[in-house]
């Protein structure tokens, strides 16, 4: 083992990427989810280490086939790189156990081996983007997680994934061109596509149009895909009509590392006090989060149907994180990446239950879901807490980003913005009560003959998740202070 | 075992009955052995620390680190200690009480039931026990939201009702105000642990002290007072244990323990006075005081008329406190416990008139002194003693309060307290008059069930004995006040 641990970086992403075609030649569904649970336990181990590895020694230089930067890929993992890279492979390590029966259920088994390899696709493409360190490398691996995840979320039993998945596949193809347009502007303009060797050089060029206009182009592109308010249009029918294990892998992964992708260009390609000091990119984020607040948790408080509240959940959410961002200061920057860990395990947990309850009742509508704390108390238990950890209640991971941003916001001399994050989250408790009330206080409609009852493989990966989110709500040191010391290295970085 | 360990034992005892009255969920009579066993064990690891703490020592234990540089952790101080032993106790005789009126009315969930009422004692442990800020808010915001399924019981639409009014208010104040509170304090004080004199002190400056003050005091919604106190009235939709032991005992009494735990150990006595921050404080207070006794005068409803009672003897505690003299921070502390046993015995009251009678309107009670003699005359002493009138302990604490405000010269403060004892012998007496010199109506009952009438005939002998002897309280008071 200790042999391969150099090349961590390369194996992460090739693992995945070879078991794909693999499981395509296998065409059996079983197979097909053996072999996806190894690569998600290899790859929770690799991210593992390599944060430990970063987290100790400094930030990790790989060169793809030996090729020296900046003429060859290079792989250029810091601390909120393989952060970024554990939640992903964290998430399918709990995902990729509750997919085997839900996945039979929802997908069918003729198409099931093709799940599995579209999945382990789309992890290469999210793995793979929080590790390259080269600008059209990560263009690559945003198609590959992008067409994967078009492709899962088109698998859905309701017939109208399809239209979701088409609004998704042509809103996020303009996001990925809009993306390699800005990218290729800064390669116009500088000859190299290297982060590390762009940051140098387009100090000298900042005043240049070209440089504007890729900033732009880039905020643009990957705000689409991470359903930055108002771009976010694709996201309710994507999240709502995809199948369970897709909503949950997608919902916690697959934002946040677009997330990622622009603080990366923002931190460590186009420099911080270009992006918010000369330029106003932070009040813009600011203006935009604060509307997504309220009118995406406004917006969830209307919603019928547990999956699609949770979805205008998640734009609200993600609010939360840009606006950290768009603060531009190290606190706001470490509080965006702790929620976007926290927000991801909080998310992953209640979609991974409301596919119980999709499973077992065969709908996450209201109306199935009436008197469902009788029914499935455990489940509805689970939705309720993970639902606390959405308002941010003490005690769940949520509590984190109330803490930190506030914390960020009076720091700045901003009181207002924390004002926007408290008052916020009273619109989120109006959300979870929705359920609340409909679980506890409405009568189960007239039972339907013989439900299939949930196996374990699903409630036990979902359990555990939801425990996951109280662990960190209650011991949140360990992912605050990684998130912390990724936003100083990012700052240390940029200066 | 260390008394830091007694402590984290005070707060695993509740979670691990949680545990047992699950388990033991389908065998009514084993569970509610759990209840009355854990209740038991918890008094008695409380009861032992008295020595200890009386003797000036201050266990502390860690449980863990939450936040970068902030541990969950526990501290045991007289008043902490003082609001223990309260819960403590009460939980005990009010599982008796419990017992007779789940099974007398034929509630449904009562699994459920005894085990968030465990949970809201081990949440009022931990707010009790609290080491820093951040720990009482955590536990603070935890007994919240255990206590919901007990407010909304019944599951109908009028439950439905009580419990949004009743979260909207508690969640609402917490988020909005108390949380900006604690980490304004953080980012200004650079810790959250309570300390001897203030960890404010020194820190702050007159304007900003009153606007950090009405944070925490308005965001503290558990206290009631005044606009935020309409969850109480809104909480009596629940079971009467319920209303009893935790809306005139765990509950409200977090609220106002947090209040005096916060003027005395983060913003300091002395350090507030000097800043003059907490005059405005005074008059909400007051307002709040009379207003809520006006309020109680015009409810016919018997529980309404008691939670508004309660708005009112909260508003004793949050004046006491905002006087900022020793003998009145006492009496606050001392406060904690009269209304405590008072105001159960009132609730007690209510609930075993409605599961012997199904009456809940204070015009239906005339003549219910004949039929329910030790009922209405425990509701007698309970009344009596809020009113403040001796052999029952009220007095003991308004002697120390109405000290606290001759100290203070606050005579604002001095006639909220005489228009509100006016205004509660108006509006308990003519229960008392009627329930003994009218005829009786409507069909013979007697009695509610035994475990009923011994749990309130227990407080009701309570209130007496804490009059006749005061000192263990007492002591504990004067310690907090620094006496």
């Amino acid at each position: 083992m200790s042999s391969l641990s150099p090349h961590f970086p390369a194996l992460l992403v090739v693992v995945p990427l070879i078991s794909a075609p693999l499981i395509v030649l296998m065409r059996s569904g079983l197979a097909g989810w053996i072999a996806s649970l190894g690569v998600a336990i290899a790859a929770l181990a690799m991210a593992g280490s390599l944060l430990a590895q970063v987290l100790l020694e400094g930030t990790i230089s790989y060169a793809m086939g030996s090729w020296p930067p900046p003429w060859g890929i290079e792989y250029r993992i810091d601390a909120m790189g393989a952060f970024v890279a554990l939640l992903v492979s964290l998430i399918a390590f709990f995902v990729v156990p509750y997919c085997r029966r839900s996945v039979l259920a929802e997908v069918g088994e003729e198409r099931e081996y093709l799940f599995y390899a579209l999945l382990m696709m789309c992890l290469c493409g999210l793995l793979g983007m929080a590790l390259t360190g080269d600008a059209f490398n990560l263009f690559v691996f945003l198609e590959i997680s992008s067409l994967s995840s078009y492709a899962l979320i088109a698998l859905g039993r309701d017939r109208r994934a399809l239209t979701a998945a088409v609004r998704y596949l042509l809103l996020g193809t303009v996001g990925a061109t809009l993306y390699v347009i800005g990218v290729g502007m800064l390669y116009l303009a500088t000859g190299t596509l290297n982060f590390a060797d762009l940051a140098p050089r387009l100090t000298a060029l900042e005043d240049t149009r070209a440089v504007h206009a890729a900033l732009a182009f880039i905020t643009v592109g990957i705000g689409l895909k991470l359903a930055l308010f108002p771009l976010h249009a694709w996201l309710p029918g994507a999240y709502t009509y995809a199948p369970s294990a897709v909503s949950a892998f997608l919902a916690a992964t697959a934002t946040k590392v677009s997330i990622y992708v622009l603080i990366r260009i923002y931190y460590s390609v186009l420099g911080p006090r270009f992006v918010f000091a000369d330029l106003p990119v932070g009040e813009l984020l600011i203006a935009l989060s604060v509307a997504a607040l309220f009118i995406a948790s406004a917006v969830a408080i209307a919603q019928r149907d547990l999956k699609r509240l949770l979805a205008y959940s998640s734009i609200g959410q993600i609010g939360y994180i840009t606006l950290g961002l768009g603060l531009a200061t190290e606190a706001g920057l470490a509080a965006s990446l702790a929620h976007v860990f926290n927000h991801g395990i909080s998310k992953g947990a209640v979609f991974l239950v409301a596919g119980m309850m999709a499973f077992h009742l065969g709908s996450t509508r209201f109306e199935a879901l009436a008197g469902v704390g009788r029914t499935m108390p455990l489940a509805s238990f689970a939705v309720a807490l993970g639902g606390l950890s959405l308002i941010g209640v003490p005690g769940t991971a949520g509590f984190a980003r109330k803490w930190l941003l506030v914390s960020a916001a009076l720091e700045a001399g901003r009181p207002w913005i924390a004002a926007a994050v408290l008052l916020s989250s009273l619109l989120a408790v109006a959300y979870v009560w929705r359920f609340v009330e409909c679980a506890y206080f409405s009568e189960p409609p007239e039972p339907v003959a013989a439900r299939a009852p949930v196996p374990l493989s699903m409630m036990g990966p979902a359990l555990a998740l939801t425990a996951l989110v109280i662990a960190a709500g209650l011991h949140a040191s360990p992912v605050l202070e990684t998130a912390a010391a990724a936003a100083a290295g990012l700052m240390e970085a940029g200066r | 075992m260390s008394l830091a360990q007694l402590a984290l034992l005070a707060l695993a005892v509740p979670f691990a009955g949680i545990a047992l009255i699950v388990a033991a969920g389908r065998h009514p009579n084993l569970r509610e052995t759990a209840t009355f066993a854990t209740a038991i064990t918890l008094f008695f690891i409380v009861l032992s620390l008295a020595p200890a703490v009386l003797a000036g020592e201050r266990p502390r234990a860690v449980l863990f680190e939450m936040l970068p540089g902030l541990d969950l952790a526990l501290e045991v101080e007289p008043l902490g200690w003082l609001f223990a032993a309260i819960a403590s106790t009460l939980w005990v005789v009010s599982t008796a009480y419990s017992i007779g009126y789940m099974r007398g009315n034929q509630e449904g969930h009562q699994t459920r039931f005894y085990a968030c009422f465990a949970a809201a004692i081990g949440a009022a442990i931990g707010i009790a026990f609290a080491g820093n800020v951040l720990t009482m808010f955590v536990f603070y915001e935890a007994l919240t939201l255990v206590t919901y399924p007990l407010v909304t019981h019944h599951g109908d639409e009028e439950a439905r009702r009580g419990g949004r009014v009743y979260l909207s208010y508690l969640i609402g104040t917490s988020i909005v105000f108390l949380l900006p509170a604690v980490i304004w304090t953080w980012l200004a004080a650079g810790s959250l642990d309570f300390r001897v004199g203030g960890l404010l002190a020194g820190q702050l400056e007159s304007g900003t002290a009153a606007i950090l003050l009405a944070l925490y005091m308005f965001g503290i919604g558990k206290a009631a007072l005044m606009p935020f106190h309409r969850w109480l009235p809104a909480a009596m939709v629940a079971p009467t244990p319920v209303s009893a032991l935790l809306h005139a005992v765990a509950v409200v009494k977090a609220g106002v323990f947090a209040v005096v735990k916060v003027v005395v150990y983060v913003f300091g006595v002395d350090s507030l006075a000097a800043l003059g921050g907490a005059e405005w404080l005074t008059a909400v207070a007051a307002f709040t005081i009379v207003a809520a006794s006006v309020v109680a005068l015009a409810a016919d409803n018997l529980k309404r008329r008691l939670a508004y009672s309660t708005v009112s003897q909260l508003g004793y505690i949050v004046l006491a406190a905002s006087l900022l003299t020793p003998l009145a921070v006492a009496g606050a502390a001392l406060h904690l416990v009269a209304h405590a046993f008072s105001k159960i015995t009132l609730f007690f009251v209510a609930g075993a008139i409605y599961t012997a009678a199904h009456k809940t309107l204070v015009s239906q009670l005339d003549g219910i002194g004949r039929r329910m003699p030790w009922t209405m005359g425990a509701f007698t002493v309970g009344a009596l003693s809020l009113i403040g009138i001796p052999p029952f302990v009220g007095v003991v604490s308004k002697w120390y309060i109405l000290q606290g405000v001759v100290q203070a010269q606050s005579w604002v403060a001095g006639a909220a307290l005489l228009a509100s004892t006016l205004l509660n012998a108006a509006y308990f007496l003519p229960i008392v008059h009627a329930a003994y010199f009218k005829e009786p109506t409507g069909e013979p009952h007697g009695e509610a069930p035994l475990p009923m009438v011994i749990a309130l005939t227990l407080t009701a002998a309570g209130t007496v004995a804490l009059f006749l002897f005061p000192g263990l309280p007492l002591a504990f008071a004067r310690s907090v006040a620094g006496m």
